[in-house]
């Protein structure tokens, strides 16, 4: 069993954060997950530790076999400290839910971050794929060949007419979430994002913010995915996602369009503003770094600001949270004393640039 | 996962009442809430009785009843799980299915739900490698039928004769023997 180095982590990022693949200026990340149970034992929020670590047990072996080469390896999650939970939900490579259930639990951990298999969350396994930019294809080739190669291994539970079993019904079937993680900071500030909410709403799409069910929509970013699981095939599932994702693209980018046509010197007196904060305050709140950094990556996008890279924002977004900062500082450290340290962080990153030339 | 104070159905939309300074939350599926919405006047109390039990929504107390009244108590309500013994209605309440079994042992309620939540209720997505011939074949036709339908929803007449040749073209194979229920 692997010992997660959060060291490494804490100075590294994800591949999904790079901010390289297609459609990156709106789209962060794609992400497939598939939920699959044993077909022998109670699901997990039903059951006792007993059972659970029979469960830990069956599929510790076969989850660290099929992880590619180059992996993280198989971690056991129950025995880490809250703080190391934490981190790792910020990370995303586990679940909030996952850092919170009970017993026997762990995850496999893909090359570069962009796989989790969580052994013990809602599921025996919930399975994900990560990707930058828009990639639902790669991703789903990807798990698919995860989910064969466990296939090989065990048999999950699943009858001819509802599909795999899983422990909320609104997941049976294809077991399958597929979900496009966009900024959306145009859209925002001009409140045509209700209109999204409202199409998306029409065509049984869930809208959430960053850190998925119940989480709030900090930094203007928007999870978008599939709320039917049973009754379609994944690549309907996933086609579907494909035609209604780009309309999205296209209204946040007309609309960033619009507002530098209507009055540049307005956005680029704002999203100057945001990065001469950033580069200069002493403490700030997670809060408001989500929306400043917001602001700035929309500034970058539109090439208002120059000398900054988007990946460096995206990582910025995940840096500052509170578990990364205490892992940075190497201790754990009270609200007040976060807010330097996040302040402190954020300056580092990003060293003054020369301002963009004002021309029209 | 709510359900509606209603029906049996998931609760998608949660109004909050406020009534003389009290606070009230009504968990509702679509179609109810339309009725509800529709029901309750401007600035009226609104009431949460489904059939008789008429309830004064200003009363913390009749507010739990009229829950507990919502929750009508169905006759399978009662019939536990085979696999690991939990009832429909503790599956309700905490909105989480006991084990795979459950899938089996209350299949007609869950039916209902699954319409409710899927709009569908068969699989026909990826099966395990063990899956007959048949099953996959039987899946493919469903999902192809489910396809033509979208398609003439939509008016394209074009992709919708192209999967009715798909389905002719399988449902002219002959079935594999092993088991003829398809």
């Amino acid at each position: 069993m692997t010992v997660l180095d959060f060291e490494a982590l804490t100075n590294s990022s994800g591949e999904w954060l790079k901010g390289v693949g297609p459609e990156s200026d709106v789209v962060v990340s794609s992400r497939i997950r598939l939920a699959r149970n044993l077909d022998r034992f109670p699901f997990p929020p039903q059951t006792t530790d007993a059972i659970r670590g029979e469960v830990e047990a069956v599929l510790r072996g076969p989850v660290a076999e099929v992880l590619p080469p180059g992996s993280m390896g198989y971690v056991r999650i129950d025995p880490l400290e809250t703080l190391d939970r934490q981190f790792l939900v910020e990370r995303q490579l586990i679940s909030r839910e996952h850092s919170e259930a009970k017993g026997p639990r762990g995850a496999g951990i893909g090359p570069q971050e962009s796989m989790s298999l969580m052994v013990n969350e809602e599921d025996h396994l919930r399975m994900q794929v990560l990707r930058s930019g828009m990639a639902l294809d790669e991703c789903w080739q990807e798990i698919n060949r995860v989910d064969d190669a466990l296939q090989q291994q065990v048999n999950f539970a699943f009858n001819e007419e509802f599909g795999y079993l899983t422990s909320c019904p609104t997941n049976v079937g294809t077991g399958m979430r597929v979900s496009v993680m966009l900024h959306l900071p145009a859209l925002v500030m001009t409140k045509e994002i209700q209109k999204v909410f409202q199409s998306m709403h029409k065509m049984s799409l869930a809208v959430r913010g960053l850190y998925g069910e119940g989480s709030q929509a900090m930094g203007d970013f928007y999870q978008i995915s599939n709320q039917m699981t049973l009754g379609k095939s994944e690549q309907q599932i996933i086609k579907s996602m494909q035609q209604v994702i780009p309309d999205v693209l296209e209204y946040e980018r007309r609309t960033r369009r619009e507002m530098v046509k209507e009055n540049r010197p307005k956005l680029h007196d704002k999203v100057s503003r945001a990065l001469g904060i950033l580069q200069s305050a002493r403490t700030i709140t997670s809060e408001e770094t989500m929306h400043l950094l917001s602001s700035l990556r929309l500034g970058i996008n539109l090439g208002l600001i120059d000398g900054i890279e988007i990946p460096t924002i995206n990582e910025l977004f995940i840096h500052t949270q509170p578990a990364h900062l205490q892992k940075l500082s190497g201790s754990p450290m009270e609200s007040s004393d976060r807010n330097a340290a996040r302040a402190s962080h954020i300056r580092s990153r990003l060293a003054p640039v020369e301002p963009a030339s004002e021309g029209e | 996962m709510k359900k509606c104070m209603k029906c049996t159905k998931p609760a998608t939309l949660h109004i909050t009442e406020i009534q003389l300074g009290q606070a009230q939350v009504v968990h509702l599926c679509e179609t109810c809430a339309q009725k509800y919405l529709s029901s309750v006047e401007v600035g009226g109390i609104p009431s949460l009785e489904l059939d008789d039990d008429e309830v004064s929504a200003t009363d913390a107390d009749d507010e739990g009843a009229a829950i507990e009244a919502a929750e009508v108590e169905e006759e399978s309500s009662t019939a536990a799980c085979t696999g690991c013994g939990i009832t429909f209605k503790q599956f309700r309440s905490v909105g989480r299915l006991g084990c795979p079994q459950c899938y089996t042992s209350f299949h007609d309620d869950l039916l209902s739900l699954l319409e409710s939540i899927h709009q569908d209720t068969q699989h026909v997505g990826k099966c395990p490698p063990k899956t007959s011939a048949n099953t996959l074949r039987h899946h493919e036709l469903m999902r192809l039928r489910s396809e033509l339908k979208s398609f003439v929803e939509r008016e394209n007449y074009e992709e919708a004769a192209r999967i009715r040749d798909q389905i002719q073209t399988i449902e002219s194979q002959t079935p594999v023997a092993e088991d003829a229920a398809g």
